[in-house]
């Protein structure tokens, strides 16, 4: 696997997601800045999370318009795989790649802590390493997470498979107790259509190291690692 | 320029003996830019003047200790070519008038000064102290306070991994916020501010400069009264997405081999960091104000010299690098102007388009900073309160029940969950344990990090209560398995005007002191606040410490939960029942009273160095005892393990609740493998350190002394306080 991370003013989860898939992968990914033209020669983008450009601005908004958001997109529609997290969930929403909007969490609060997410699609060369329906255990660490989208949308994503993961308590029950920001639907990570795009708040690259207190976020990458060599 | 009249002198902040003084080093009468220089390079926050008799006493030296008080944070030494350079510091006037940008520069300011001097911050720590959960402004308070930190903290990406969080009525008209950061730099390249080399650029970078915070450092020198509120212009707003490029900007311009000197622009602007810089490296400086980047149009010289825009820093660069320099801050889109020169003056010159507009002499001014010897008074040590005296009517689990549910005892994680205490992926301690532990990015080594005070010790009795929270830091620190390494003070006090409240800075500082000498545990940098006051009424003495230690391997680290079934619960240290000044007496009996727990320096480090060496042979889980004694103690591990335990009430023991509940000091809980515990207490009592297995884990209730209550029921009541009060409010 080619891998590359985008960093951009304001992105704060770069280094982390570098040593996440450093993990899988053995070696690091190319760090681009986001005032970059060009993308290196890669089969797999992670746009980590952050504030970018401070998120003074709707989330995600300003970075969407980076240079380098250009070429993000342009290989996204070539079918290079590519990972949002968090901000990086928000900027690949403000640059058309997936659909919805991530609105305030609906207790107006920031959200640092582990949650359970239930892995809806496991079929994808993000998620088949794990199994469908497993409850899996990852950081979410945000204050616009709660995932909108109008009900034509919705429908579609919940009936093209589109629905990667949805936050779950720890038995993997979706319950509204469970739903951390006010997401519809529960949703916490989406595909596009073609699968080859994925966004979502919580933050596999956070839980990869047992030192850390967990790795269900490593087989996220492992699976990445083992569809791109 | 206008002329300065008595009313002018007043407004600055000056008394009559240092308007007097003032004359005589400048030989004339100052103008108006001056004068705004001596009032803030003579104000108690930037001069200390009420405080430094005292601070000299304090040790700040160990082999360990790079660089101790003086600089703007302290530094220590990890090995391996890497130092942790950290420091706390107050914001607690701004955070009262305005919470969230007062809280939220706070933290801005405390981490510019850990990177400046060139690391890269890997955590932050914040002590907060609010006035009564039922007074009608502290709701308010915690929550801009909370989202301040976390607004900044968590876009700027450093974790916020602990902290304290209490409650009383002293704080009601002054909230406390103490933040701390924390950061890892390579021990050969660290950055300090003595500015050198005659000709030699100033240069500033960062934010625009505005009319924002003028006059914060003298605002924060005066006791407040009703009309405070309307200071609210000299409250400076924060942007931390400009703090983060800051961060990038000035570690990448540090690899550049281009910066002499450099120091960021805290309280005072660009006074005090102009005028420290020169004054630190004899040298002159000249400054052309109009190259200042400016925010907005008509600024003069005096609200340039004494802005504090935020996320600002000033540099001294190496003859020819303005180019290498402005290269790296053109990446960031960040501000650059070289604004003037080093000269061989010894004076620092204002110039205005041109023209002269202020001309001080750097060394007199600074030297001629007032320091004095305020007069105090002892406080008188109280009578201790016998635990026989102590009316108790309650039983052994309603008192427990009653105090893990407590504001002060409560749960803190509503406030910790607004904080990104993960980011950077080093978070190997999470908020909520004895302290947080960091590990060192790229290593096995950990850094464990927290910050103590306990207020009402230091009221009843400033030198015991000093020493208390050296020693409660030392145990914070030692119960993760780590050697404790030095110390940052954050002096929150009233008006040192009054005898008595200079008496409580006093026998603090000679209490901390004393500890940190014997434990061999420097102070190496620190902070301090006076003039807590609100019409007259001081806040508790609150002297918050933050501690930094060391763990070589973190996998050899213990946390506070049980972890397994069946294990012996031993209490290592003396119980005596000690209920003067306890949560116990104050919580159940009402009672803010008696002699404070004494602390045995000595049989502290004994039973310190014991714990560790257990910890590193391989005990996984110790809890140091402190607010509430031994029952609570034992509370939060169950709580935090989800495991039960029961213990036994000694037979010799008269009154059940003072065992229960007492603060008696140098204690820890460890829990050991039933049948190796034996062996451990004959172990701990050869290292001369008293051990008594006092009951086991196992099961789903806490039983003490056979009365029970479920540990579902606990977390229940310990975790609800605090989200129930904050929504009551929304």
């Amino acid at each position: 696997m080619k891998a590359a991370v985008i960093v951009f003013p304001g992105s704060n989860c770069d280094r982390d997601m570098m040593v996440g898939i450093e993990h899988s992968l053995g070696r690091k990914p190319e760090m681009v800045w986001h005032k970059e033209t060009e993308l290196p020669d890669v089969d797999f983008i992670a746009v980590p999370g952050g504030f970018s450009y401070g998120d003074y601005l709707r989330c995600g908004a300003m970075s969407a318009h980076s240079p380098i958001m250009r070429e993000v997109v342009k290989k996204a529609n070539q079918g290079v795989r590519v990972l949002g997290v968090c901000n990086g969930f928000q900027i690949l929403t403000e640059a058309g790649l997936l659909p919805g909007v991530l609105m305030r969490n609906a207790k107006l609060r920031f959200i640092c802590k582990d949650v359970h997410l239930k892995v809806e699609n496991a079929e994808t060369e993000f998620t088949n390493k794990y199994s469908a329906g497993q409850a899996i255990r990852v950081p979410v660490a945000h204050h616009d997470g709660n995932f909108f989208a109008d009900d034509e949308t919705l429908a579609a994503l919940e009936g093209n498979g589109q629905v990667a993961f949805r936050y779950c308590d720890a038995a993997g029950n979706v319950t509204d107790d469970a739903n951390i920001n006010g997401s519809r639907n529960n949703i916490a990570g989406i595909l596009n259509e073609k699968k080859n795009v994925l966004g979502m708040m919580p933050h596999p690259e956070r839980l990869c190291d047992t030192q850390l207190g967990g790795t269900d976020g490593k087989p996220m990458f492992d699976a990445l690692v083992e569809a791109l060599s | 320029m206008s002329e300065i009249t008595p009313e002018i002198v007043a407004e600055h902040g000056l008394s009559a003996d240092e308007w007097k003084l003032c004359l005589e080093i400048m030989g004339r009468e100052p103008n108006l830019n001056e004068l705004g220089i001596f009032s803030v390079m003579w104000s108690e926050h930037c001069s200390y003047k009420s405080s430094k008799k005292w601070l000299k006493t304090l040790p700040t030296e160990a082999p360990w200790v790079i660089c101790g008080p003086g600089e703007n944070a302290g530094i220590i030494d990890i090995g391996d070519n890497q130092a942790i350079i950290f420091k706390m510091e107050s914001h607690n006037h701004p955070s009262y008038i305005e919470p969230y940008q007062g809280a939220a520069t706070g933290i801005g300011g405390i981490l510019r000064d850990v990177f400046t001097m060139g690391a890269r911050p890997i955590c932050n720590l914040n002590a907060l102290r609010f006035g009564e959960p039922d007074h009608e402004k502290t709701r308010h308070l915690v929550s801009g306070v909370v989202e301040g930190i976390g607004g900044y903290g968590n876009c700027v990406g450093v974790p916020t991994v602990a902290g304290e969080c209490e409650f009383h009525k002293s704080y009601n008209g002054n909230n406390l916020v103490n933040a701390m950061a924390v950061g890892l730099a390579d021990a050969d390249n660290i950055f300090y501010s003595a500015a050198a080399g005659v000709g030699n650029p100033v240069v500033y970078f960062g934010s625009k400069t505005g009319r924002d915070g003028i006059h914060g450092a003298t605002m924060a020198s005066a006791e407040f009264t009703e009309d405070s509120e309307e200071k609210r212009p000299t409250v400076q707003v924060g942007d931390p997405f400009t703090e983060k490029l800051l961060i990038e900007a000035t570690l990448e311009l540090m690899k550049t081999g281009s910066i002499v000197a450099i120091q960021d622009m805290g309280a005072a602007g660009l006074t005090s960091s102009s005028f420290e810089m020169a004054s630190k490296g004899g040298v002159g400086v000249e400054l052309e104000l109009d190259q200042v980047p400016m925010r907005e149009e008509g600024m003069t010289p005096y609200e340039l010299m004494l802005s504090e825009s935020q996320e600002r820093m000033l540099v001294i660069l190496k003859p020819g690098m303005e180019d290498v320099a402005k290269a790296v801050m053109d990446k960031w889109d960040l501000e650059f102007a070289v604004i003037g020169k080093l000269t061989d003056t010894g004076n620092m010159v204002l110039k205005w388009n041109g023209e002269v507009v202020g001309d001080l002499p750097i060394d007199p001014l600074a030297l001629a900073s007032p320091e004095y010897d305020r007069p105090w008074v002892k406080t008188e040590r109280p009578a201790e309160v016998k635990a026989a005296d102590v009316e108790s009517n309650v039983g052994r689990i309603d008192a427990l029940k009653t105090l893990i549910s407590h504001p002060n005892m409560a749960s803190k994680r509503w406030i910790w969950e607004q904080y990104d205490h993960m980011v950077m992926g080093d978070t190997v301690g999470r908020p909520g344990g004895d302290s947080a532990l960091v590990r060192v990015h790229g290593t096995n080594k950990g850094v464990a990090v927290t910050s103590d005070c306990t207020p009402r010790y230091c009221y009843q009795d400033p030198f015991e209560g000093g020493k208390q929270i050296v020693a409660e830091t030392y145990r914070n620190i030692t119960a993760v398995g780590a050697v404790p390494m030095a110390v940052t003070d954050n002096l929150n006090f009233g008006n040192p005007e009054r005898p008595e409240i200079m008496g409580q800075i006093v026998g603090c500082i000679e209490g901390i002191g004393e500890a940190c000498r014997t434990l061999n545990y420097p102070i190496v940098s620190g902070n301090v606040s006076l003039y807590n006051e609100t019409n007259g009424t001081g806040i508790l003495p609150t002297p918050t410490l933050g501690a930094v230690g060391l763990i070589q391997n973190i996998d050899d680290a213990a946390s506070v939960a049980f972890k397994k079934e069946g294990q012996a619960i031993v209490v290592l240290g003396e119980t005596t029942g000690w209920l003067g000044a306890s949560r116990y007496l104050e919580v159940l009996c009402g009672r803010e009273e008696g002699a404070p727990p004494p602390v045995d320096l000595d049989q502290e480090l004994k039973t310190g160095n014991f714990v560790r060496e257990q910890i590193l042979a391989g005990v996984e889980t110790c809890h140091d005892i402190s607010d509430g004694g031994l029952a609570v103690a034992l509370a939060e591990m169950a709580m935090a393990g989800n495991i039960g335990c029961s213990v036994d009430i000694p037979t010799n023991v008269d009154q059940a609740y003072a065992w229960l509940f007492g603060e008696d000091q140098g204690r820890y809980i460890v829990t050991i493998d039933a049948d190796k515990a034996g062996a451990f207490v004959i172990k701990a009592g050869e290292a001369g350190v008293v051990a008594n297995i006092i009951g086991q884990t196992g099961g789903s209730d806490v039983v003490l002394g056979g009365e029970s209550v479920s540990v579902a029921d606990l977390k229940d009541l310990h975790e609800s306080w605090m989200p129930d009060y904050m929504a009551a409010g929304e």
